[in-house]
């Protein structure tokens, strides 16, 4: 069943998809879109070293983007360093600077359109026992970090007070982070490894109504953007990653839809507590 | 039990610095098992920093915080705030920073007068309401050690005179120490038994009547607070209770307006006196 490469695709596929969910969802609700982008265009420097020193790409990718991740969190401490600016500035330059090493290794041939969109055709049997080994390690480690992550990201000082210690569980999810990076890049390429996180997130924040139920489903709806997008790009010959990202897309379109039930529910549960604090006054 | 003399937390000679400017400096402060403490000062005075020194949220950069080990506290912040894009109902907020039992979160919420609230969105709260959800969330940790940042904001009067009273009940309770503040100081002075009066430094501190009366408390406040002291000691012939029924003077209780909701709206009954 392996020896397709289509198949193959589709397992890492889904498998990625079910880690980035639950990731995806504390990058929206801390609003890290813009770190986890510059996290994955650090891959790209990541991709380049690997080759330059003939190590092994994902381990590569880890140590670089986990590395800038801790820098980051360093310079956030710093009050005085405005971490938008930071952000674009590392993430452009970790970008360019990929680019230009690549650029400078005559001696490798570089798919740079693999790198940058993801491509099926390259995932080995190998990739997929790092997406599933690396991701159920990911996952158990989330869900180790679950309750006082979620406090945290609710209030870092009510966190902090009642004993959640949230700077560990923010370090540990950061280093998550990078590693769900390092193992999503043959699918969906590094320019689009942020959308695979956030929009099945986003998609699923419509139809919850928990972060545990919110995770779930942004697993779920990924994994289907993932097989959608895959056979898509089978079909017309796209590239895999922005194919995937095109599906997800597509559902999250489908979700602002008024058709779930379970919509229906929540408006109904906030138009009546509209009503009751409108009663109110 | 907790020994009644060790303190839950102290603060000696604490002071932050933050950019360059010293947001509050040389605060004694101390809390002990079934004492309310509490802060007042006008805004900016370092009530808030002074807060989350005791709690340990941010370091002093002088002086020395020092808690209980393994200290059980309940914190409500000054502001939280939950965006769209976090989908929190208020049961799960409950439970935000411990497992507690379903009769434990009744209980805690009950208390509060917010249980008919419990499967709604956060976000769709009114002020007071998440005010009162989050006094909910951090009593029914049952802490020893509570701490409250201006716990009433946006609470109305009444549910206000209410709230206090619950925070004195707990502590009569739970045996907790309260760290309390607030801006200002007639409401709370009933159920205080220590007041620190903060305006970047201790002004002024004592029982509620003593600072009420010190020169320092008079120059930063006015006179204005003793004079609505002696209003609210005086309105006292029907009690607010906290899940929105009215108890009056001669014991009967009457419901609210609407049957499922926990507001009272103050003149569906006979108001004695003004």
């Amino acid at each position: 069943m392996l020896d397709d490469f289509f198949t193959r695709a589709l397992i890492a596929g889904i498998g990625v998809a079910v880690v980035a969910g639950p990731l995806g969802c504390f990058i929206i609700w801390r609003r890290l879109a813009y770190f986890g982008d510059t996290l994955s265009h650090a891959a790209l420097l990541g991709v380049a070293l690997a080759l330059l020193l003939e190590v092994n790409i994902t381990a590569a990718v880890f140590v670089v983007s986990a590395l800038l991740s801790l820098a980051l969190l360093g310079l956030q401490k710093r009050a005085d360093v405005s971490s938008d600016a930071l952000l674009g500035l590392l993430s452009h330059s970790a970008l360019a600077l990929g680019l230009v090493v690549l650029a400078f290794m005559t001696w490798v041939r570089v798919d740079l359109l693999g790198l940058l969109f993801g491509d099926i055709l390259a995932v080995s049997r190998t990739d997929i026992a790092f997406i599933y080994g690396g991701g159920f390690l990911i996952l158990a480690v989330l869900a180790v970090i679950w309750h006082p992550l979620f406090a945290a990201t609710v209030n870092r000082e009510l966190a902090e007070a009642e004993g959640m210690n949230p700077d560990r569980a923010n370090l540990i999810f950061t280093l998550l982070v990078a590693a769900v990076i390092a193992i999503a890049i043959k699918i969906v390429g590094i320019l689009l490894i942020t959308a695979l996180l956030i929009i099945p997130a986003a998609t699923a924040r419509r139809l919850s109504s928990g972060p545990e139920q919110m995770a779930v489903l942004a697993s779920l709806i990924g994994a289907s953007a993932a097989i959608g997008g895959l056979f898509g790009s089978l079909r017309w010959d796209t590239p895999s990653g922005p194919s995937i990202v095109v599906a997800a897309l597509g559902l999250f379109l489908a979700s602002l839809l008024p058709v779930a039930g379970r919509i229906g529910k929540n408006r109904a549960a906030s138009h009546s507590a509209e009503a009751r604090r409108l009663g109110n006054e | 039990m907790l020994k009644q003399t060790d303190p839950l937390v102290s603060l000696t000679g604490a002071g932050l610095k933050s950019g360059g400017r010293w947001l509050v400096r040389g605060v004694d402060l101390v809390v002990r098992p079934g004492e309310i403490v509490t802060l007042i000062g006008p805004n900016g005075s370092g009530k808030s920093t002074t807060a989350k020194m005791a709690l340990g949220v941010v370091r002093p950069s002088e002086g020395k915080a020092e808690r209980s080990p393994s200290l059980r506290i309940g914190y409500v912040p000054q502001r939280v705030a939950i965006d769209w894009v976090l989908p929190l109902t208020v049961d799960r907020f409950m439970r935000l920073t411990g497992k507690l039992s379903q009769a434990e979160v009744d209980a805690a919420m009950d208390a509060t007068g917010v249980r008919h609230l419990r499967n709604t969105e956060v976000r769709v709260l009114s002020g007071g309401e998440f005010q009162r959800v989050m006094l909910a969330r951090a009593i029914a940790r049952k802490p020893a050690l509570l701490v409250l940042d201006e716990p009433v904001q946006g609470v109305d009067f009444n549910g206000e005179i209410a709230l206090y009273e619950l925070i004195r009940k707990l502590r009569d309770d739970l045996g907790c120490g309260v760290l309390l503040i607030s801006h200002d100081l007639h409401v709370v002075m009933a159920a205080t038994d220590r007041v620190i009066c903060l305006n970047g430094h201790v002004c002024c501190q004592g029982t509620p009547t003593m600072v009420a009366e010190s020169d320092a408390y008079k120059k930063l406040f006015g006179r204005r607070p003793s004079a609505a002291l002696a209003v609210y000691e005086h309105s006292h012939d029907h009690t607010h209770l906290p899940d929105g029924r009215v108890k009056h003077a001669d014991g009967t209780v009457t419901d609210h307006c609407h049957p499922d909701d926990g507001h009272h709206h103050g003149h569906e009954h006979e108001h004695g006196k003004g």
